[in-house]
Formats: structure tokens, C-alpha cells, sequence
């Protein structure tokens, strides 16, 4: 009883610490979400946080508005045809370059890379330009492989510097073990940079203000919370074991 | 990876079978979707038919508006008019004009950046397009003047706005005894008055995304307008006379006198800065009033009235005109308005383009609220209010009618210009040094 | 509709299909190779696919971006080094090259340890899935959202009136006679206000590659210390830190990028006004207002090379990293 009352006592300040980061991360959002059910007029006039003292003033509003006239329902499809193809693109191409990056060896890698992660720092306002000017060439601006392939060009330095660092970091034999009994290293490490792009794409969409910024949240949300399974302890570490 | 390597070896056709099969399924559904793009290409026809892209930075009321304002033109021609909306008109129409694909039609953020435009040819002549005959009888010549660059006309106007006004609360300021000033020394008399009565006078609000500082840019051109007159305005814009002038430094002074003076404005220094121009009015009618005047153009009704929709226009909340400032100085008004431009010839904008300049599609708009009509056969009394009706006639009755100034100088300058006034508000004793690094911005701007 | 929707199949089918169809192809092709030429070829084959994408949609669009950057403001005459000068002496500039070094401080420092610090210890809770989730969704929000959300942070409201931003509600509630303040506007507060809301976005990308390094410290070494009777902040410092040191490096290199090339909360929250300018948004300004492509190109010239001793760090990391397995 007494050790039990020490462990939780000793433990408050570790509880204290993180819960308090969750508010500071979480309170910020929340003014959003409120925020997006009160009238218009309030929020310009009062804090949020008083929209909880009566009388109560909410409104659906502000989310009628945002699905029906500016046809949130097709962005939302846009969004997916778009954050989909341009999620998988990069991360399968970037993996065969990140392996040949961290295992073979052969003239000019170290060149080649740096030049690659180099692109990093390329402004993608720079960038624009030129390449609508080729894809006005073939004919193909607006179209949904023009925004995949450009998805993918500049996505991709990014996933080869991530999962570079992931798989060169495995050790040898891990390699070797996976291969043999079937599992694949790779599964792993795309995971992250997968949700890190992934949710990057999809919430860069819409702009409309409050209702809007809170639906173009939640389906990143969703994948995130789903795909937690996977950053769980013990992935790579039961795949050494094994 | 190692793992496929080992695993594949024995089923190499196989796979390869598989990959051949994707691959064709790929290039065939990318061919597919190709051919539908060709096809969906606009034929023209006899009721012409297709579809014209419009570019513009509307979004809400303004964008209902306009769309309501096409809406007749789609029927009658059978043109689809496709509006796409960007917050960031300059990147979006540098990038697809550089990029060799540009809207049909776009609105343009300023007369200055339409000569830009028009001088690199990226813009199409209006000439042939719209009826010039009726154009110079609808409109007054100094609209046509400002769509026009080295005898073409570029642009034409969507909608214009009357600047200059000062903004109240009638019941209050009436209640508090004060009267409407006629001269600049009755504004600063009232103006002491009120802050000598514990009281706020001014409420300014400059915030205004990547446009902040426009409010006082419009400040100092009424200023100028009717201390030094018509013809130093124009020699300003123009950049024939300096930013260190005396007549042009004195006007900013002047608006510094109300601007940097805590006393005089909500919020202080920090609350001009800080306050968005949209929301800048609504001290107006809070209770007691935050502040009893407000300097804005005609479109800020609109604002007053989303945020407050019960007031009653001309009741409840009015303007006067901008008082005059030099006895000697003709009576002038400074406009503003919404331009269109066409970068692509095609049957559909052009017919668009020409639909646009019409009165019956002014009216549209008009009747909807918030905007005045560059056309003149658009009469009176499709105005929807008392206040915009009377700023309507102010705009057709004034002697001389500038167009905002920091909209026809190039957009180097004209940013430089509302940054400069925002570097003022907060640090007036820099004065010299800001209109120094304003005239420097000019002189390579105007160079080439 | 449909045939996007098609197309979209077929292309999230088909092009993992396609990638490992031509691994198969090219080892198949190169097999045929004596051993030395095959190993002499692999890694371009693999490296491919990738090689062409940036090629086309970074590396040539870098390329005529240093060629525009000795021409004038239409790309037409050569001005040599003109928009360099131009780059390194306007008062504008200046501004945004100290602010730029604020950013790569505070931004890259604060991301880095929030993330670790985040990473440690939402190991040791049981909800550790709730609380990265919540750490993590500010990565879910467009810059342009997250402006909105800090502007209900932000907000300023003259003293007396109402406010309706939270920190200026929060301390004129708590402390008395503290006079609101335009956080954004007054220059003590608004560089580091806009780096706050940078900070608060990218956290959870840190504590995300941060979370999976630590989970893959091996439990063993980290128990047999406990044993050894090694204090928990011991066990931390002394055991898990040199294990997490090259992930930390790896997410401290991308911040430090993200740092440079800082553009969107400064643009949407303060469009670079009251000394908040930064080089992505001055260059941002250059390119898309003022159409001069001369001087824009300049500085993301400046830009890029500014990146250089990042690399090479990196690479001298890579360099031990392969000596040590």
C-alpha cells in the first residue's frame, strides 16, 4: 500500500509533464473546434471559451456552408485521388534508391547523394514555373498524373533521406535474418515516412477557415491513430531476436 | 529487398507476365483518360457553347455575386463559366503565365499590374473584343483610360468603389452633439474634442494579410488629393515628383497626427497595427462606442453589415466625404475598382469579356449590394440602399476622379508603399528615412 | 469520375507492381553480365527510377535557377553578380538573415528537444498512444489552418474591450494590470510567436522518428543497468542517448532545413511585415509580386548554398556510420 502510494508519488511528476504537453498541444485545436460551431459574428467578438457560458450559441452552420457550397465532398475525393498515389509513388521509389544508397557501393554515391538530399533545400516556389512549362508542353496541366508525378519528384528526397537513415542503421544481420524467415525490413520504415507524407498532403488542401480546417483534420487523424500499431516497441528489436 | 531476390528466382516468368499485364493496364488507362481530355476539348458551335476559366481572389458574398452577375450570360450563350478562387492572385497568375498556361480570364490586382502585364504581352487587346462606340458612351473616359496601356485597351472594370468616406455611428454621434466637420481643421478640431472628452475618436484598423497597410495608403492619398490637388497626384503616381516632396512628406505627417497619436486611435499604435481592416468598424457600435469615426471606401458597408445585421443603412450608421483640406483645391474623389483582363483569345472569353462591360450586367451585382458600377447607363435606382445610392452620385458628380494611387504605381512600389506605412505607424520618427527607401524603390522601379 | 477513379486504382495497384516488376526485370537482365560488371551496374539500374524524378522536377528547375540569377528582373540581360549584391546588402535582406538564425536556433532547438523529450516519456505511460496522437496532430493541419488556430491564440483587442485571443485573456485575467499585447506586431514578441506556432507543427514529426528510435533501444541493455542499479535519468543519459544520437541527428538536420527554408506560418500569419521577414518569404515576394526572376533565383541560390555544411556533416556521419558496421 505504502510502495504503491511512493511508485504513483514518484510517478506524478512524469504524468504532470506529459499531460501538460498534451493541453498545450490540444487547447490551441480546441479554440478551432469550438470556434467552428459558433456563429460568425461571435467569434469576432468574443473568446471562444466563453461560448460554454449560457445562453449557448452553437451553430451547424458554419459545416452547411463549407459541405454544400464549396462542394467539400468533391475536394474531400480530390484530396484522396491526389494524397493516395502520390503517398505510394514516392515511398516505393525512394526505397529501392535508399537501399542502393545504404548498401552497394559503387563511384560518385557520396556526390550522388548529397546532391539528393541537397534537392531538400530547393525552393519548390523556384520550381514551379519550369515544370508547369513541361507539363503545358505534354499537354497534361491539371490532370491527376501530372500532380503525382510532381507529388513524386518532390517528395521523394525527403523519403530517401528518411528511410536511407532507417535502413542503413539496421544492422547486417538483421538483413540477412529477414530475409530468411520472410519478413520484410522494409514494411517498417516506409511506415512512418507514410504518415508523415500522407498527412502532409491531405492537410494541405482547404483553406476555408474553421469548419474547414477541422473535416481536412480528420482523416489524417484517423490514419495516424490507425497506424499507431506500428510504432509500437519491439518491431525492430523482436526482429533481431527472431 | 533480399528477400525478393531470394524468393523470385524460380517464378521469374511469372512475375514478369505480371508486370507486363500492369504495365499495359497502366499505359492503358492512362491513354484512356488522355483521349477522354481531348475529347472533352470545346467545340465551337452556333450558341457557342465550351467553357471560359476565370481566375479572381472572390470568395463569399462577392463570389455569389459575380456568379449571379454570369449566371444570364451561360444561359443565353450556353458558356460554361468556370471560376476558380485563389487567395494568392499574384503566384497563382505569375506562375501560370510564366508557365505558358494561363486562364482564359483573370481579375487583375491593380491598373499598375495590368500595364505589367500588358507591356510583357501576356494580355490580349480588348479593342476588337468589346463595342468601343458604346464604350465611350457608357463610361466616364477616365475608366477607359485606365484599362488602356499605349492606346490599347487592356482591362476593364467588374465593379468600383468610392474611397474617401468617413464612417459613424449616427445615433450616437448625434447624441453626443457633434456635428459633421466641412474642412481638415474642423476634422482635427472634433478629432481633439472628442479624445479632450476621455472619449476615443478614431478607430483604424491596417491588417490585411499580405496586404497590410493599404487602409493608410488610402489615407494619405485623400490626404494629397485634397491638400495638393489633382495635378501633383497625379505627378506622385507617376513618380514625376519625389517621395521626400514636402507636399507629399507633409501628407503623410498629416495622417500622423491621428494615426500615431494613442489618444486618438482604439487600441493605440498597436491597435491600428494589429486590427484588421474588416473588423476595424466594429468599435463603432459597441456600447459605449469604442471610437465615433472610421475612414474607408464604400465596400466596408458590407462588412458592418455581416457583423451587425440588424443595423439599418443611413439610419443607424452613415458617412460624410472627406473634408476639404486646401479652400482652393477642386472638389475631387478617389475611386477604386475590381479590373478584368483577358490572356487567352478564345470565342468564349471574348464573348464573356464583352457581356461583362454591359449595363444590364452591372446591374446584377449592383442590386446585390456592396458595389458601384463604373457604368453609367446603370441608373440609380438599382441601387439597394440610400448610402450606396448616394456614393454612387458622388462618384458620377465629382469634378475629378483619381483612381487609388498605390494601385497604378508597379507592384514593387505599391508594396513598399503599404509596408512603408506600416514602418510609419509604428516609428514616426523615421519618417525621412521611409520615404528615403520608398523614393530609392521608385526610381529602379520606374525604370524599367 | 469514374475513369479517375479507375485510373487511381490501377495507378495505387500498378505502380508497386510495376516498381518490383522492374527490380525482377533488371536483375533478370543483368544476370546475364560478367559479376564485376553487374555490381558496377546495379545501383544505377536501382537508382533509376529515382535519379529521373528529381532530375526533372528539382534538379533542372536548380539548375536554370543559378543561370536566372546573374540576369536582370525578365531574364533577358546578363547582370553577373548584381542580385547578389542585391541579396546580401538590402536592409530587407539583413532583416531576414537574422531572423533566419533565430528560426534555425530556436526552431530547430526547441522541435528536437520537445520531440525527445516527448519520445522518452510517453514511453513510460500507458495512454502513450492518446498523447502522441495529440502531439501529432498539428502535423494533420495545412499552415493555413494552423494560422487560423494561433490567431485565436494571438488575437488583440485594444485593453478594456473583451479579448478574444487566449494568451492576452489568459494573463490580463491572471496578472493584474498587465496591458494586452499585439503579439504579432510588437517586435520583442512576433519572431518568436511565429516560431511557436512552427514548433508546435512539427513536434510530433520529431516525437514520431524519435518514438520509433527509442522503441528500438534493445529492453535488455536498458534492463540490465536498472539492475545494476543505474538511476532512471542514468539510465536515459548514459545508455539511451548514445543509441538515439544518429536518429537525433537525422531529425535535427531536417529541421534544420525546414528552418532555412521557413516561408509559411511567417507568410500567412505576418506576410514578413514588422521585421518578421524571412529569406523564403522575401524570395517568395521577389518571384511572385514583383516578377523579378533575377533576384528571386539569387537568393534561392543563397538559399541553397547555405545548406552546404549541413551536408557535409552528414555525410561525414554516413562515412562513420558504415566504418562502425
Amino acid at each position: 500500500m505504502m510502495a504503491q502510494a511512493l511508485r504513483v508519488l514518484r510517478r506524478t511528476p512524469l504524468h504532470a509533464v506529459v499531460i501538460g504537453m498534451c493541453l498545450i498541444w490540444l487547447i490551441p485545436a480546441i479554440g478551432l473546434l469550438v470556434s467552428s460551431f459558433r456563429p460568425p459574428r461571435l467569434v469576432a467578438a468574443t473568446g471562444w471559451w466563453t461560448a460554454f457560458i449560457p445562453p449557448l450559441q452553437f451553430t451547424l452552420d458554419n459545416y452547411r456552408q463549407v459541405l454544400g457550397a464549396y462542394n467539400m465532398g468533391r475536394s474531400f475525393m480530390n484530396s484522396l485521388f491526389i494524397s493516395l498515389p502520390a503517398t505510394v509513388i514516392p515511398i516505393m521509389v525512394a526505397a529501392y534508391a535508399a537501399y542502393a544508397f545504404a548498401w552497394m557501393r559503387f563511384p560518385g554515391r557520396e556526390i550522388l547523394f548529397t546532391i539528393v538530399v541537397g534537392s531538400l533545400v530547393i525552393p519548390l516556389q523556384m520550381t514551379l514555373i519550369p515544370v508547369l512549362r513541361l507539363f503545358t508542353s505534354l499537354d497534361l496541366v491539371g490532370t491527376y498524373p501530372a500532380i503525382w508525378m510532381a507529388h513524386t519528384g518532390y517528395g521523394l528526397p525527403f523519403a530517401i533521406y528518411l528511410l536511407r537513415n532507417f535502413i542503413g542503421a539496421l544492422p547486417k544481420d538483421l538483413l540477412e535474418a529477414a530475409a530468411i524467415d520472410g519478413a520484410d525490413p522494409l514494411t517498417v520504415a516506409p511506415m512512418t515516412v507514410t504518415v508523415s507524407n500522407l498527412v502532409n498532403s491531405l492537410g494541405q488542401n482547404w483553406q476555408l477557415l474553421t469548419a474547414a480546417a477541422f473535416i481536412s483534420m480528420s482523416v489524417p487523424l484517423v490514419v495516424f491513430f490507425t497506424l499507431q500499431r506500428y510504432f509500437v516497441r519491439g518491431i525492430l528489436a523482436g526482429a533481431v531476436k527472431g | 529487398m533480399v528477400s525478393r531476390k531470394v524468393r523470385t528466382q524460380a517464378g521469374l516468368s511469372t512475375v514478369a507476365w505480371i508486370v507486363i499485364m500492369a504495365l499495359v493496364v497502366v499505359a492503358g488507362a492512362g491513354a484512356y483518360y488522355y483521349a477522354q481530355r481531348r475529347a472533352a476539348q470545346p467545340q465551337p458551335q452556333e450558341k457557342i457553347g465550351g467553357t471560359v476559366t476565370v481566375l479572381g481572389v472572390w470568395g463569399g458574398s462577392e463570389l455569389e455575386s459575380f456568379l449571379a452577375m454570369v449566371k444570364p450570360f451561360e444561359e443565353a450563350s450556353g458558356v460554361n463559366v468556370e471560376f476558380e478562387g485563389t487567395r494568392d492572385l499574384n503566384a497563382v497568375l505569375t506562375t501560370r503565365i510564366q508557365g505558358g498556361n494561363p486562364p482564359d480570364v483573370a481579375g487583375l490586382p491593380g491598373p499598375g499590374q495590368m500595364a505589367e502585364f500588358a507591356k510583357a504581352g501576356n494580355l490580349v487587346p480588348l479593342n476588337t473584343v468589346v463595342d468601343m462606340n458604346a464604350m465611350s458612351e457608357q463610361y466616364a473616359q477616365s475608366w477607359i483610360d485606365l484599362g488602356t496601356v499605349d492606346g490599347n485597351l487592356y482591362g476593364i472594370f467588374i465593379k468600383a468603389a468610392l474611397k474617401g468616406l468617413i464612417w459613424y455611428n449616427k445615433p450616437k454621434f448625434e447624441q453626443a452633439g457633434y456635428t459633421i466637420p466641412q474642412t481638415w481643421d474642423e476634422l482635427m478640431a472634433l478629432t481633439e474634442r472628442i479624445a479632450g472628452e476621455g472619449k476615443t475618436p478614431w478607430c483604424i484598423g491596417l491588417e490585411s494579410g499580405a496586404a497590410s497597410g493599404w487602409p493608410a495608403t488610402d489615407w494619405i492619398e485623400d490626404i494629397v488629393l485634397r491638400s495638393a490637388g489633382a495635378g501633383i497626384y497625379d505627378q506622385w503616381y507617376r513618380h514625376e515628383i519625389a517621395w521626400t516632396d514636402p507636399r507629399i512628406r507633409s501628407a503623410w505627417e498629416q495622417f500622423g497626427r491621428i494615426a500615431t497619436n494613442p489618444k486618438y486611435v482604439y487600441g493605440g499604435t498597436q491597435g491600428v497595427l494589429a486590427t484588421n481592416f474588416g473588423e476595424s468598424p466594429n468599435a463603432l457600435f459597441t456600447d459605449p462606442p469604442g471610437c465615433y469615426l472610421h475612414h474607408q471606401a464604400t465596400f466596408i458597408q458590407d462588412f458592418i453589415q455581416k457583423q451587425y445585421p440588424n443595423l439599418r443603412a443611413g439610419e443607424d450608421f452613415d458617412f460624410f466625404a472627406f473634408p476639404t483640406i486646401t479652400a482652393n483645391v477642386p472638389k475631387a474623389v478617389v475611386a477604386g475598382g475590381d479590373l478584368f483582363g483577358m490572356f487567352k483569345d478564345t470565342p468564349q472569353a471574348r464573348a464573356l469579356m464583352k457581356y461583362l462591360t454591359t449595363p444590364e450586367a452591372y446591374a446584377i451585382w449592383v442590386k446585390r449590394g456592396a458595389a458601384l458600377s463604373p457604368n453609367r447607363k446603370v441608373s440609380a435606382d438599382n441601387y439597394p440602399d440610400p448610402l450606396s445610392r448616394r456614393a454612387a452620385e458622388i462618384l458620377t458628380a465629382a469634378d475629378a476622379a483619381r483612381f487609388d494611387a498605390s494601385d497604378l504605381m508597379p507592384e514593387a512600389l505599391n508594396s513598399a508603399f503599404w509596408k512603408g506605412t506600416l514602418d510609419y505607424v509604428q516609428a514616426p520618427h523615421r519618417l525621412d528615412e521611409i520615404l528615403g527607401n520608398l523614393e530609392r524603390v521608385a526610381q529602379e522601379a520606374y525604370k524599367k | 469520375m469514374a475513369s479517375t477513379l479507375l485510373l487511381a486504382a490501377v495507378v495505387m495497384a500498378g505502380v508497386p507492381l510495376l516498381q518490383f516488376g522492374y527490380a525482377v526485370l533488371i536483375e533478370a537482365g543483368i544476370r546475364r553480365l560478367p559479376e564485376r560488371r553487374q555490381w558496377a551496374l546495379r545501383p544505377w539500374l536501382w537508382l533509376a527510377p529515382a535519379l529521373g524524378f528529381i532530375g526533372i522536377f528539382l534538379i533542372y528547375p536548380a539548375i536554370s535557377t543559378v543561370v536566372l540569377s546573374l540576369f536582370d528582373a525578365r531574364s533577358v540581360r546578363f547582370v553577373g553578380a548584381q542580385n547578389y549584391v542585391f541579396a546580401f546588402t538590402h536592409p530587407e535582406m539583413l532583416i531576414a538573415f537574422r531572423n533566419n538564425l533565430l528560426w534555425l536556433v530556436f526552431f530547430t532547438g526547441f522541435t528536437v528537444s520537445f520531440g525527445l523529450l516527448g519520445a522518452v516519456l510517453t514511453d513510460r505511460v500507458r495512454y502513450e498512444g492518446v498523447a502522441k496522437t495529440v502531439m501529432f496532430l498539428p502535423m494533420a493541419i495545412s499552415f493555413v489552418a494552423a494560422g487560423v488556430i494561433w490567431k485565436f491564440v494571438y488575437e488583440f483587442r485594444p485593453a478594456g474591450a473583451p479579448q478574444i485571443g487566449l494568451l492576452n485573456a489568459a494573463l490580463t485575467g491572471l496578472l493584474p494590470g498587465f496591458r494586452p499585447l499585439a503579439w504579432l506586431v510588437d517586435p520583442r514578441t512576433n519572431n518568436f510567436a511565429l516560431i511557436a506556432v512552427a514548433v508546435w507543427v512539427w513536434v510530433g514529426f520529431c516525437l514520431v522518428i524519435l518514438s520509433a528510435a527509442v522503441k528500438s533501444t534493445p529492453a535488455e541493455l536498458l534492463e540490465a543497468a536498472r539492475v545494476d542499479g543505474a538511476t532512471e535519468w542514468q539510465v536515459v543519459l548514459r545508455i539511451m542517448f548514445p543509441l538515439l544520437m544518429p536518429t537525433i541527428t537525422v531529425v535535427a538536420t531536417t529541421m534544420i532545413i525546414f528552418a532555412l527554408k521557413a516561408f509559411d506560418v511567417v507568410y500567412v500569419m505576418t506576410s514578413g511585415n514588422f521585421g518578421t521577414e524571412v529569406i523564403a518569404s522575401r524570395m517568395y515576394k521577389e518571384l511572385f509580386n514583383f516578377r523579378h526572376f533575377g533576384r528571386a533565383s539569387a537568393i534561392a541560390v543563397i538559399l541553397f548554398a547555405a545548406t552546404v555544411p549541413v551536408m557535409v556533416a552528414n555525410i561525414r556521419r554516413f562515412r562513420q556510420q558504415e566504418a562502425i558496421r
